[in-house]
């Protein structure tokens, strides 16, 4: 029956577990994770919820593990996902290399906490995002996304095993303690109501099969174990055929096309939002928590006659420089407020040149921003 | 031999091999050819649809077995084969997923996945090349490398006691465990079918030659020197208690099928229903 086991109507429900539906619309069918501080609710409402729609919950041994089984069912034919924090994110970054190495598509929840180490782990922090892009060892590219309520916790978990099948990557969804642990209004639409991207197929026999020959988007089709390809996957660099071979030039053509596929289709992937940045003297650039903090601090702003706009980067990687270098020429000053000593300030910086100053607004995390202090922030930088 | 107007001989094996990957980069003596040839007889005569049987490697010699099977097959990252073969099975229960990498691999830096997947006893077939050593970085200590054993890393001779691989996986839950050697060929392969029909954690350790590096460095003499060794000091003791079967620098290495027992297995539910 088209819509069993599918949550759909208005909700009073956490962030985490919003995440968690969101990713059953989506039609992940297996999650592999360790619990761990505060993204545990969502391993445990999937623990109940994956058994009602025919999908799997394991819990692993460790993030390392949790990580290589996403990868795994990925490859097994299933869209699948983790969830963790700080040092389980810490933990995964080797198989995520590997992901975006052999081109899996698979989701990654990271509900953000005070850091470095152990830190904080019962608070908020934003201290990751540089992890996110960064983590694994060398030159690759993911997607990461920046969701500020509840609601599109729900929202963009579906909006991420979208995109990664779309690019063949694993895609994050990072969020913080304080959006994961708030209850709020969530809507949850028919799941027949659901765009569903869905994976891209071989279209040729097996013996004309090339694993990692991309379309004209620089994707390629991805053939599932256990379908008649018998298409060998490696995390050594490779040719199109999945070989190996140690080379600079395959290196060259491989290493580019991964950061390519990304950087190329960023058009389709970047998403942010504005508000009043058109006549703006100031601008307030922020995601997550802090995107969400942000808004009272521009409204006081503007009632004291500011002209101040806000833009929420709702997808953090690839960073939307483009329209960051565009405001820059417009106004005197960027206000950046995140939770951590600057990490997509520095972005805004590198973007922004000497067309605008930047105004980072650090937070050490285990909380949010006083509004107010943002707002001292943005009428430093007006003046 | 090719001769003019005739079609090169082909091997009876041959449609499992990437044959356009030939020749591998193991070294002259190395006994992993072997086992690859006792593991691709097995999988002939085991009658499994061999576009549903998945390999998994991780890093090391052996983790570059994957990369000649023509199956379905990863070369994953270091000690994490277990856990990816466990995701893949997850997902579709129909896939024969069996892990083919080292003892550094499985035992060292995965040894916490070889465990967890015994006690949770997924369906995955492991086929555990232990050669004693570190070959593909040059001959360093492994967790399998004998008392007293000598090598890059252990210069005057191994400190620490070895894992005893059979004893490991029986108490962790493994319910199919053998050891075999490369000297045992014929039986390996009996064993490699065994595992593969057996529902649950399957283990095979084949203990093989490195005459580059552990053959060298203890002065053992070359690939075939140590495979007539392994025969003339390897005992057959069926189904006895692998806490009794230690591998030491020299004496005796036990041999044999130790472990053949039945257990409620993963994911036996999700196949009773059809999930796609």
């Amino acid at each position: 029956m088209p819509g069993e086991g599918y949550l759909t109507g208005e909700f009073f429900m956490s962030g985490d577990e919003a995440c968690a539906e969101g990713a059953i619309c989506a039609g992940c069918r297996l999650f592999a994770g360790y619990p761990i501080t505060p993204s545990t609710e969502i391993a445990e409402r999937l623990s109940g919820r994956m058994p009602e729609v025919g999908g799997t919950y394991i819990q692993m041994e460790d993030e390392l593990a949790s990580m290589a089984a996403v990868l795994g069912a990925s490859w097994g034919g299933l869209r699948a996902m983790t969830a963790t924090s700080g040092p389980g994110f810490s933990l995964m970054m080797e198989n995520i290399g590997l992901g975006a190495m052999i081109e899996t598509p698979c989701v990654i929840i990271n509900i953000q906490r005070g850091g470095p180490s152990t830190g904080l782990p019962t608070s908020t922090g934003q201290g990751d995002m540089m992890q996110a892009r960064w983590g694994s060892h060398g030159c690759y590219s993911i997607i990461a996304l920046s969701p500020y309520s509840p609601q599109e916790l729900f929202d963009l978990t579906i909006r991420a095993f979208n995109i990664s099948e779309k690019y063949r990557v694993p895609v994050f969804v990072m969020s913080e303690a304080d959006t994961g642990h708030m209850y709020e209004k969530v809507v949850i639409p028919p799941v027949d109501e659901i765009e569903i991207t869905p994976r891209r197929k071989p279209s040729v026999p097996p013996e004309e099969y090339l694993p990692f020959k991309p379309d004209d988007d620089l994707v390629p089709p991805m053939a599932n174990a256990g379908e008649g390809y018998r298409f060998h996957a490696t995390g050594l660099t490779h040719d199109e055929r999945g070989y190996p071979v140690s080379s600079e030039e395959v290196q060259d053509k491989l290493v580019r096309r991964l950061v390519d596929k990304i950087d190329k289709n960023r058009d389709d992937i970047i998403d942010f939002k504005e508000d009043g940045v058109d006549g703006a003297e100031v601008v307030v650039c922020s995601y997550g928590i802090s995107a969400r903090v942000s808004l009272v601090a521009v409204e006081r702003a503007r009632a004291k006659g500011i002209k101040v706009g806000m833009l929420r980067l709702i997808t953090v990687w690839p960073f939307p420089e483009d329209r960051i270098r565009q405001i820059s020429r417009q106004i005197g000053a960027f206000v950046i407020p995140e939770i951590n000593y600057g990490q997509i300030a520095l972005e805004v910086e590198r973007c922004a040149g000497a067309g605008a100053r930047t105004i980072l607004v650090p937070h050490m995390g285990g909380g949010v921003h006083n509004p107010d202090t943002i707002l001292q922030a943005i009428e430093r930088a007006a003046r | 031999m090719n001769t003019a107007g005739a079609e090169p001989e082909k091997h009876p094996l041959d449609d499992y091999l990437r044959v356009d990957r030939l020749p591998h980069i193991w070294c002259p003596g190395c006994g992993l050819g072997l086992v690859l040839n006792a593991f691709l007889r097995g999988l002939h005569k085991s009658g499994l649809d061999a576009d549903k049987v998945v390999i998994v490697s991780g890093i090391g010699c052996t983790g570059r077995a994957a990369g000649y099977l023509k199956l379905d097959s990863f070369h994953t990252t270091h000690g994490r084969a277990i856990p990816f073969a466990t995701g893949l099975k997850l997902a579709n229960p129909k896939l024969k997923v069996v892990v083919f990498s080292g003892d550094g691999d499985l035992v060292a830096i995965g040894g916490n996945h070889f465990i967890h997947a015994a006690r949770r006893n997924i369906d995955v077939t492991v086929l555990m090349v232990n050669n004693f050593i570190y070959g593909m970085t040059g001959g360093q200590l492994a967790p399998t490398t004998p008392l007293a054993a000598r090598t890059t890393t252990s210069p005057q001779g191994n400190i620490e006691e070895s894992f005893n691989i059979p004893y490991l996986a029986a108490s962790s839950g493994a319910v199919y465990v053998a050891r075999w050697t490369v000297a045992h060929i014929n039986r390996m392969e009996k064993a490699v079918i065994e595992a593969m029909h057996k529902k649950g954690f399957s283990v095979i350790e084949a203990i093989s030659s490195c005459p580059t590096y552990y053959g060298r460095m203890n002065r053992l003499g070359s690939g075939l020197e140590l495979i007539k060794y392994f025969r003339d000091n390897s005992v057959i003791k069926q189904g006895i208690n692998p806490l009794h079967a230690g591998v030491g620098i020299d004496g005796q290495i036990v041999v044999g099928k130790f472990v053949d027992i039945e257990r409620p297995y993963m994911p036996a539910l999700q196949e009773e229903g059809d999930r796609k």
